[in-house]
């Protein structure tokens, strides 16, 4: 399968299906009984809008999200809808998320949001909840239950008691390793409201969970994690089909526990290394006293990306553009029960190991 | 110091090189790649250069390879901002010289021919180039031509009625590859150790270059040879800054046509908006819309005007663009598809001069205007 995958851009892809009818998205079987119920949609994470001040903003950052949203826009057939995955704005403020939803505008189609740390943790989430709606909710299309949760929440503790000011608490979740910061949760109300919510759809219906963290236990440190991770993932584990979408990491991961896939998405705006845990061994690197932003220095965009993802099979597949880098997908393999990179993890196509120098 | 003519080729059989014999560089240029399908004689050469220079090759009977690629102007049209091919048909695209393209991975400023045997092809039959139906009139020139006939079959050992455009490509490529120049006056300063064969306004702009200018990220110097160029292909706001409005509506519908059977050469040079697509055009890979091959720097100063579409006319222009960050006039909209590599540089005014001051360190003795080469030789420099 993964053998004969073409490597084409979205839109050859895309066009093709129009064009000709020829190629699917991606080689994953379908198993919806009707072709037309096929979709896809695109989803745009973690763009980190940071003003500096007056009219200034960090331009770094705004070119990763125009250029995703006008990307995406190019799109043919069009995407159903379109996704933000959290971190609109660096440190949450009206100018920042003012400016980032302008950009946000000029999608064409409908878009829909997911809260990040950074949007919510200087007012929590009000003036984000004044322009892009409910906290958490879900909504049915094409026959997939999907399900946006506001998964950055914190104990009352260090929400309500421990800082003086919205602008000290939102600078203290704002660093990525900071020990200041505090776990992140969905929470008692919210795991109550899915349960009702997942209560009424049947037990064969795909689910797809957009979070901004991991529903899993990745990394605490740097909060690529959520602390009631099992119980949101007891309430899904009934259904046969269920995919959880995550931002927050900014870079390629993939998972599975019992019936539940985890895919995370890019960010527009810069890539994080993986975690220490992932080392497991002791490491002698020099430590950085220069923060290294992206792999290739010169170009902003590297390590970098936004998806467009197809839930063909009641599975997500996950097609990231990638910039300065090969295109890659992830997608559900119904033989194996996981996710597989197409590229890199089929035998076949091994690519040979980075020289070391 | 070792300096080479262009003319003066040594074919250097590579020990350990099966694929490809590489033939020696002048100063500052690594050796030729040569494919081994396709070895260099001095008569392909000659073979190659009557080809290049045949006008009977086109519709017309007006224009050659050599009427947008003149030798005596660096192997270009200069200073026309497109090229014109037969009836005086106006192109999309600043011809691109022949001088060093023998280094470039692909070429065209959209790099779709992977070899120069592949890309000579081309204008033949492109409409507005020299606008031949097929291939056909050109074989029948060379398979009755007598001078013709005797050059293939001795280059070749190929009978008449055995010639193929495979034949006509090898050659025109091989006269190609002995196009090659360096031996600039940066290439004596940094390759060949005289520190006083730059001006030192070109020494400071080749700090710029390096640094504030971030110009050698794609017009790559190596440790003994330089390119200038990084054979990818980048947006950086020159055309698609004009069509970008039309994005969305051009690029679906290129896509479409091009899965359809429309043909991109053609396409791309007729269609100034389907043009401004660039390396989009031919890989359909988002991230290279509006993208166009790195050229290499050498002899820029004589090759004016600047860019794939050649709407830059002078070097200045050209700084002050990359200064502005991928618009030629400052506050104009940035392009959504910019390439991450480009930003506002805050350059000063005496640093853009000095960056051109360097630009113009990097002519080719053989292509130098004439007041440089009196000037050198008053000069008594090698």
């Amino acid at each position: 399968m993964s053998n004969n995958y073409s490597r084409r851009s979205f839109l050859r892809t895309a066009g093709t299906v129009a064009a000709v009818g020829a190629l699917p998205l991606t080689l994953v079987e379908l198993a919806f009984a009707k072709a037309e119920d096929n979709f896809t949609f695109a989803y745009i994470s973690d763009s980190h809008i940071q003003h500096i001040r007056g009219t200034k903003f960090v331009n770094n950052w705004d070119r990763g999200l125009i250029r995703a949203v006008a990307e995406t826009n190019l799109i043919s057939p069009k995407p159903d809808f379109v996704m933000f995955g959290g971190d609109l704005a660096q440190l949450g403020t009206k100018a920042e998320l003012d400016h980032g939803a302008g950009m946000l505008g000029k999608l064409n189609g409908k878009l829909r949001c997911v809260m990040g740390e950074h949007d919510y943790y200087l007012d929590l989430g009000e003036y984000w909840s004044k322009l892009f709606g409910p906290q958490y909710y879900s909504f049915d299309h094409k026959g997939v239950h999907f399900v946006v949760l506001n998964s950055i929440l914190t104990t009352d503790e260090w929400t309500y008691k421990r800082w003086p000011t919205g602008e000290q608490r939102m600078l203290e979740m704002a660093g990525l390793d900071n020990p200041n910061g505090s776990p992140f949760m969905v929470g008692e109300k919210q795991r109550e409201w899915l349960a009702k919510d997942l209560a009424g759809i049947a037990k064969d219906t795909p689910l797809v969970v957009f979070s901004h963290s991991p529903i899993q236990k990745i990394y605490k440190g740097w909060n690529f994690w959520t602390d009631d991770a099992e119980q949101v993932q007891a309430l899904l584990q009934p259904f046969s089909k269920v995919n959880v979408v995550y931002g927050h990491v900014h870079q390629i991961q993939y998972n599975q526990i019992g019936n539940i896939s985890f895919n995370s998405v890019m960010a527009t705006a810069w890539p994080w290394p993986y975690p220490q845990s992932y080392a497991q061994a002791e490491q002698y690197m020099p430590k950085l006293t220069i923060p290294m932003n992206r792999a290739d220095p010169f170009f902003e965009r590297d390590a970098t990306g936004w998806q467009l993802i197809d839930v063909n099979t009641g599975r997500v597949a996950l097609n990231y553009n990638l910039y300065s880098n090969r295109p890659r997908t992830v997608a559900f393999d119904p033989k194996l029960g996981h996710p597989v990179d197409k590229q890199f993890q089929a035998e076949a196509t091994l690519q040979p190991n980075q020289t070391q120098y | 110091m070792k300096r080479r003519s262009a003319s003066m080729f040594t074919v250097v059989v590579g020990a350990g090189l099966p694929a490809a014999v590489a033939l020696a560089g002048p100063l500052g240029l690594p050796p030729v790649p040569v494919p081994a399908d396709n070895p260099m004689t001095p008569q392909k050469i000659a073979l190659g250069s009557k080809l290049f220079n045949d006008k009977r090759f086109s519709s017309t009977g007006e224009v050659s390879c050599a009427t947008c690629h003149d030798a005596g102007k660096a192997f270009t049209d200069s200073p026309l901002q497109t090229s014109e091919g037969i009836n005086k048909l106006k192109g999309t695209r600043n011809a691109p010289t022949v001088v060093n393209a023998a280094y470039f991975t692909t070429q065209f400023w959209d790099g779709r021919s992977a070899s120069l045997e592949d890309q000579s092809q081309h204008p033949f039959v492109n409409p507005i180039e020299m606008g031949l139906p097929n291939h056909e009139p050109i074989l029948k020139i060379v398979r009755t031509d007598t001078e013709y006939v005797a050059s293939f079959r001795q280059v070749f050992a190929v009978e008449p009625a055995a010639i193929t455009m495979e034949h006509v490509k090898k050659a025109i490529a091989t006269f190609e590859r002995t196009i090659v120049a360096g031996d600039s006056p940066f290439d004596r300063y940094y390759f060949g150790g005289d520190k006083a064969a730059m001006s030192e306004s070109a020494v400071r702009g080749f700090q710029v270059f390096l640094g504030d200018g971030r110009c050698v990220s794609c017009h790559v110097i190596e440790q003994d040879q330089a390119l200038f160029t990084d054979n990818r292909f980048h947006n950086v706001g020159v055309g698609i800054n004009r069509i970008q409005d039309k994005v969305p509506e051009i690029a679906p519908k290129f896509i479409e046509a091009k899965a359809k059977g429309l043909d991109v050469d053609k396409a791309v040079l007729s269609n100034p908006s389907t043009s401004e697509l660039g390396r989009f055009a031919i890989t359909e890979e988002l991230d290279v819309l509006g993208a166009f091959k790195t050229p290499t720097l050498r002899n820029v100063e004589v090759t004016a005007p600047f860019m794939h579409d050649g709407s830059l006319k002078t070097l200045r222009d050209v700084v002050v663009h990359y200064n502005n960050g991928g618009v030629t006039n400052k506050g104009e909209r940035v392009n959504d598809f910019l390439s991450g590599g480009i930003r506002e540089l805050n350059l000063s005014d005496q640093q853009i001069t000095d960056l051109v001051a360097f630009m113009e360190a990097l002519t080719s003795p053989q292509y130098a205007k004439p007041a440089t080469v009196s000037a050198l030789a008053a000069g008594g420099t090698p």
